[in-house]
């Protein structure tokens, strides 16, 4: 089981952030799930462009040339910077939603509703 | 929500080294671990020191909202419009056209390890200081406008 | 009845994505010619050191411009949410 640990922590991840998502009431519990998410992407894309004994694909001073994927890299640095414009996003929402109905427990917001 | 004297001096004299360390960052995107995300948010980190030292209402007159909206558009325009100079050379979109031409940052570079030369990476120094500009402006006005929200919602 | 369904779906999930876990090898990625390219030519070709910045701005170039108009568009959305809802704010954006 332990040679591949860092799958092993983004299936980890991933059923916390589900279950943060599906069982919190709390909307701001439920964006803290989707940061949780997008952390296990994160991870999952990094480890699989993971060569063994590998450095940063970075030429200065560089140690060796076994260096690890650079394409997982450059797309986990798109991801990250997406993931900070939506949870910026989202928590404007929880600050809107909270002025409008006084609440953020997604149960009261749909009584509140109807 | 103003701090004392020595939390506002303190973030007074942190706030240069921020901005001079983010401005590294961004300057030597291509040749060290970092580039125009990282530093631009480096630089946002200094601007929200500032506001948490200052309080809310000296905080606008120091840093315009009008400015930051400019600084990120200008940031965006800027990278597209770096890129969309290489169809009026000629090439394909997004083409390095400054590389290995011996221009500006048009030094060319052997395989290999090496000490890294500044002015090397043809566009990609361009595109790194534009998308700094634009990940700092857009990361300084949404700390600027929750914290807007956040001393309403104290005063209600 | 609605949790304990999420706690089903949860469970039949993570036993699933556990499962295909444990089966991938890690340290060792089969189809990597394409990163062996950028890493062997990126350097001469974009005249950079850091292969990570020539992949984010010149190889997927239109990538980031995508990623930056989401950063982009999402600032706006917040600044027009904020916007609407402080109005007595003395903003000097009008």
């Amino acid at each position: 089981m332990f040679w591949n640990l860092p799958y092993v922590a983004v299936v980890l991840l991933t059923v916390i952030g589900l279950a943060t998502i599906l069982l919190k009431r709390n909307l701001i519990k439920i964006f803290f799930g989707v940061g949780i998410l997008t952390s296990a992407v994160n991870l999952f894309i990094i480890a699989l462009g993971y060569r063994e004994g590998g450095i940063a694909p970075i030429y200065t001073y560089a140690a060796s040339e076994n260096m690890v994927m650079a394409t997982p890299q450059a797309l986990t640095l798109t991801s990250i910077v997406i993931g900070v414009a939506t949870t910026a996003l989202m928590l404007s929402f929880a600050v809107i939603i909270y002025k409008t109905y006084g609440t953020v427990n997604v149960d009261e917001i749909r009584e509140l509703k109807e | 929500m103003r701090m004392s004297k020595i939390v506002r001096f303190s973030a007074d004299v942190l706030f240069g080294a921020i901005l001079i360390f983010g401005f590294y960052i961004i300057l030597h995107g291509h040749l060290t671990p970092g580039g125009g995300f990282q530093g631009g948010a480096v630089v946002a980190t200094g601007a929200a020191l500032v506001i948490v030292a200052y309080s809310y209402e000296e905080v606008l007159h120091m840093i315009k909202k009008a400015g930051l909206m400019l600084q990120e558009s200008a940031g965006l325009v800027m990278f597209a419009g770096v890129a969309l100079i290489a169809l009026g050379l000629g090439t394909t979109f997004f083409f390095n056209y400054l590389a290995n031409s011996g221009l500006l940052f048009g030094m060319s570079v052997p395989f290999g390890p090496n000490p890294g030369e500044l002015n090397t990476g043809g566009v990609l120094p361009l595109m790194n200081i534009a998308v700094g500009i634009e990940v700092w402006g857009g990361l300084a006005i949404v700390i600027l406008y929750m914290l807007s929200g956040i001393s309403k919602a104290e005063e209600a | 009845m609605r949790k304990e369904l999420s706690i089903l779906i949860i469970v039949i999930l993570g036993v699933f994505l556990a499962l295909i876990a444990v089966d991938l090898t890690f340290g060792a990625p089969d189809n990597s010619a394409m990163d062996d390219y950028f890493i062997r030519n990126g350097q001469e070709q974009a005249a950079t050191n850091n292969i990570v910045t020539t992949v984010v701005f010149d190889y997927r170039g239109f990538d980031t411009l995508g990623e930056s108009t989401v950063l982009f568009t999402a600032v706006i959305g917040v600044a027009l949410m904020y916007r609407k809802l402080v109005k007595g704010d003395a903003d000097e954006n009008e």
